[in-house]
């Protein structure tokens, strides 16, 4: 009977989100408008767009007024659905993310026959069940912000995506049976052919997932580079038209490989909360790997993702020179160096991580000195980045500086010094892991002296040309091609990571190990580190939904639908910094929930007396 | 329970760190305000106010100076265009159908990729693609009576004759769009320095300041030097009055008296009176 009680309320949890989905769905996809329509000009322009079934979907966005957007009891419409998107953006990313590298953990395990990466997989998606059913339910008080606020917004959007969210739905439903199917059947499909089943399941759960992402990220990118539309906004494409347009497949990728890094920070934070808690040594050397694994996976997708960024960037440019401009020089320009700062946080928190983690060998003694060196150039890279082009002065200062351009700062915030910058500091932090695999081993080929020649070389060849590109590029040619440079450095950057790293793999195979990893021996000042990388790349994520959103200005959709509510304006990034914060907040408290959960879970109180014997 | 109050304390300051960066560290900047719309006096508009018209649009709502500036490079500056049109017209690049000064001048923005200037095409397009939108549609969606203010105001600066002339559909015209309204009727808060001001109001677009910018009125680098505080507030409130020697009358818009709080005009007189 308990068993059954248990079943039922468990049932009910997990089916929540489902019912809520459903409920959405059935309002986005009524033919009756179950909202207020607000003005009696909307509704007379709705009604006679309703006269033909085909203009009911495909007719113009109507010329909306301030009366048309609902006041409901004093809330702020646009921060409520900001925070509202926000955080069911953080928790999809993370939902999203975890199942990637579980799937690629359990690859591990199932290659190595290690049992301790198949727990370590089962606990990451663990944590995500739960983070799930907040996904969902966040993601419906999302869709129920948007019908009560924006009525008109959702309406113009379910009728040009309307065939994209019915097949989301039923994704939702492929995502939820596999997932659980995943998790519940995680200890059930163990063996050889169970475990590839297990596996397949697991590569199914991933595509699943990165198709519902691709399809929510159409209807955002629609919003932004809309297609398939005349300049009135009549929608005359098909649903590929409107999902295929310019921006969906620079934010797909920049949102995948984003997704990886900001799950991998995140599953990095709990590890660091268990290894602080631990009080056994066997739970800190378990947590402290945990967490070294997580911060592996941050590292890994953070290093291309300035690349994934900076194409997106360019597309938009390439979309609307207006829209670029807005975007990196005008309004939106200050922001970037905000971004330069969490940037900076997010490299220097996983290199002093990486940095603490040497101590777990006392191979590691060797390297030690690189180290101050690596944090010299880290810092400095992340000041170039951080420059700023423009400053805004006193008048007495822009009098006695000639112009709104120092003579040092100026020529260093331009975007090739930056583009520059970035490069290496992703390649010192790329030298910092290959010191740090190096902490523990000996390697015992006979060509190391030559290896290690050829890797300096090569990194030292590497930055010379990253180098001569930026200066050349930024500073003697023309401004339509000072970005020309970037292409070759990313190049130049990845061609010497995948080479030293693969040299590296071959050199250390069979290598002596002089000092074994002695997992556990790592500070706890480390552990902040991991802390730091989360909520920084919360925060950062915030932000860049602000920008990503607010270069629309004063549109719904650019240039075709516009928007005239009360919150039509753009807010300054101090306001776009309060709210991001805000969110931040949230977002933290209810991860702490579900690592909490996740915990409770596991204890049981045996409480004497209480049951029939 | 300790651990989760240090790790609470850590990720709040950690938050509060980047939100303090973010409100203290950087310049606080008011993006404009959307657009709204604003009934044109078209009737009663002489030339001259015509042109000046043309400047505010160009530097306002056409959002002309985003790319056409001297510092970004990202698109050809047009203060010579009057005198290059004829070269650009008869090159075989010219895809356009314009005879006249003026024809051109409203093909290049309705129609950009008629004649692009050798190095400002779209990447990969080998100069045959504008990267410029249609001024007459999307996000800037300039009225026929805004093109011919626009068209009226490169002839002026150009050193060409004004050919447009002011469209007489006075009543219906074109609403003109205001950078200046605050959002949901509520009064925009003063700027904080002589520097906003002068960015909201574009000064530099005619005038130097501190060395840098336009030519099209008088350098302000050192206007305290020669003037005194009455004659600068007179010429922001009524330009008219007092037309600096070699410089046209009636380019500059007459209406800043009406933009600017009492505290701002004192704040921009003060600061132009120390300038010397």
């Amino acid at each position: 009977m308990r068993a059954n009680k248990q079943l039922t309320s468990t049932g009910i949890r997990r089916r929540l989100p489902v019912c809520l989905f459903l409920a959405v769905l059935v309002l986005v996809l009524s033919p009756v408008d179950l909202v207020g329509l607000g003005s009696p000009a909307a509704f007379a322009q709705d009604l006679s767009s309703s006269q033909g079934a085909e203009e009911v979907v495909h007719g113009p966005p109507p010329k909306l007024s301030a009366a048309d957007y609902p006041q409901i009891a004093g809330v702020n419409a646009r921060v409520f659905v900001w925070l509202a998107a926000q955080l069911h953006l953080w928790f999809a990313a993370f939902v999203l993310a975890v199942p990637i590298f579980v799937f690629i953990i359990e690859a591990i395990g199932m290659k190595t026959r290690d049992e301790r990466y198949d727990s370590m997989a089962y606990e990451f998606i663990k944590i995500s069940i739960t983070a799930y059913s907040l996904t969902a339910i966040l993601g419906g008080l999302l869709a129920f912000s948007l019908i009560i606020f924006y009525p008109h917004v959702f309406q113009y959007m379910s009728g040009i995506f309307k065939e994209t969210m019915f097949f989301y739905a039923l994704l939702f439903f492929a995502e939820s049976a596999l997932l659980y199917i995943y998790y519940y059947g995680w200890y059930w499909l163990q063996g050889r052919f169970k475990k590839w089943v297990h596996l397949t399941l697991g590569l199914l759960l991933n595509a699943v997932g990165t198709t519902l992402m691709f399809l929510a990220n159409s209807w955002v990118t629609f919003m932004m580079s809309p297609a398939g539309v005349d300049p009135a906004g009549v929608f005359a494409g098909d649903a590929w038209a409107a999902m295929h347009n310019f921006l969906w497949n620079p934010i797909n990728l920049h949102r995948f490989v984003a997704n990886i890094a900001y799950g991998g920070s995140i599953v990095g934070a709990y590890a660091a909360f268990k290894f602080l808690s631990a009080t056994r040594e066997q739970d800190k050397a378990h947590y402290d790997w945990m967490g070294y694994t997580a911060n592996f996976i941050a590292i890994s997708a953070l290093l291309p993702l300035p690349f994934a960024g900076y194409y997106l960037a360019a597309e938009i440019y390439s979309y609307s020179q207006q829209m670029g401009i807005t975007l990196m020089g005008g309004i939106f320009a200050w922001l970037f160096i905000i971004q330069a700062v969490l940037i900076g946080t997010l490299f220097l928190s996983a290199n002093y991580y990486l940095w603490c983690g040497m101590g777990r060998s006392d191979g590691a003694h060797r390297y030690h000195k690189y180290v101050k060196y690596l944090a010299i150039v880290i810092v400095g890279a992340f000041l170039v980045w951080f420059t700023p082009h423009t400053l805004v002065l006193t008048n007495e200062e822009l009098k006695a500086l000639g112009g709104p351009y120092h003579k040092y700062l100026g020529p260093l915030g331009i975007m090739p010094a930056k583009n520059t910058a970035v490069n290496i500091m992703i390649l010192f932090t790329a030298l910092s892991f290959l010191i740090y695999r190096r902490a523990n081993r000996v390697a015992t080929v006979s060509w190391v002296a030559a290896g290690n020649s050829v890797q300096a070389a090569l990194f030292t060849a590497g930055i010379l040309n990253i180098l001569f590109l930026g200066i050349y590029h930024g500073y003697f040619t023309n401004t339509v091609y000072k970005v020309a440079a970037s292409i070759p450095q990313v190049l130049t950057t990845l061609i010497i990571i995948a080479v030293s790293i693969t040299l590296d793999t071959v050199m250390y195979r069979g290598a002596k190990e002089i000092a074994p990893l002695k997992w556990g021996r790592v500070p706890d000042r480390a552990q902040y580190a991991l802390f730091m990388l989360a909520v920084a790349f919360t925060w950062l994520m915030g932000l860049m939904g602000y920008i990503r959103s607010g270069i629309r200005q004063h549109w719904h959709v650019t240039d075709v639908f516009r928007d005239n509510s009360p919150d039509a304006f753009t807010p300054t990034l101090g306001y776009a910094a309060n709210v991001v914060s805000v969110g931040t907040i949230l977002f933290m408290a209810m991860v702490i929930f579900v690592f909490w959960l996740s915990q409770v879970s596991t204890r049981k109180a045996e409480v004497a007396g209480y049951w029939k014997a | 329970m300790k651990i989760l109050l240090k790790v609470t304390v850590f990720s709040l300051l950690t938050i509060a760190f980047f939100a303090g960066f973010s409100n203290y560290g950087i310049p606080e900047i008011n993006p404009a305000p959307p657009p709204t719309e604003e009934k044109l006096d078209l009737g009663s508009m002489t030339m001259d106010r015509f042109v000046a018209l043309g400047d505010k649009i160009f530097n306002g709502k056409g959002t002309c100076t985003l790319c056409h500036n001297a510092v970004g490079g990202r698109a050809p500056m047009l203060d010579k265009v009057a005198a290059v049109a004829p070269e650009r017209m008869a090159d075989p690049r010219y895809q356009g159908d314009a005879d006249t000064l003026e024809a051109y001048l409203y093909e290049s923005m309705v129609k950009p990729s008629a004649y692009v200037v050798a190095g400002f095409g779209k990447a990969g397009s080998n100069d045959t693609q504008s990267p410029m939108p249609d001024a007459s549609a999307g996000s800037i969606a300039l009225s026929d009576a805004e093109l011919t203010a626009v068209i009226a105001y490169l002839q002026d600066i150009g050193g060409a004759d004004v050919t447009v002339e002011i469209p007489s559909d006075a009543a219906q015209a074109p609403a003109a769009e205001s950078q200046e309204a605050a959002p949901a009727g509520t009064p925009r808060a003063p700027l904080a320095s002589a520097d906003a001001i002068m960015g909201q109001l574009a000064c530099v677009a005619c005038h130097k300041v501190a060395g840098q910018g336009g030519e099209i009125g008088p350098d302000l680098s050192s206007i305290g030097a020669s003037r005194d505080r009455e004659y600068l507030r007179r010429a922001i409130l009524a330009p008219a009055a007092d037309v600096a020697e070699g410089y046209p009358p009636g380019v500059m818009p007459p209406n800043y008296g009406d933009q600017l709080y009492a505290s701002e005009l004192e704040m921009l007189v003060d600061y132009l009176a120390e300038s010397k």
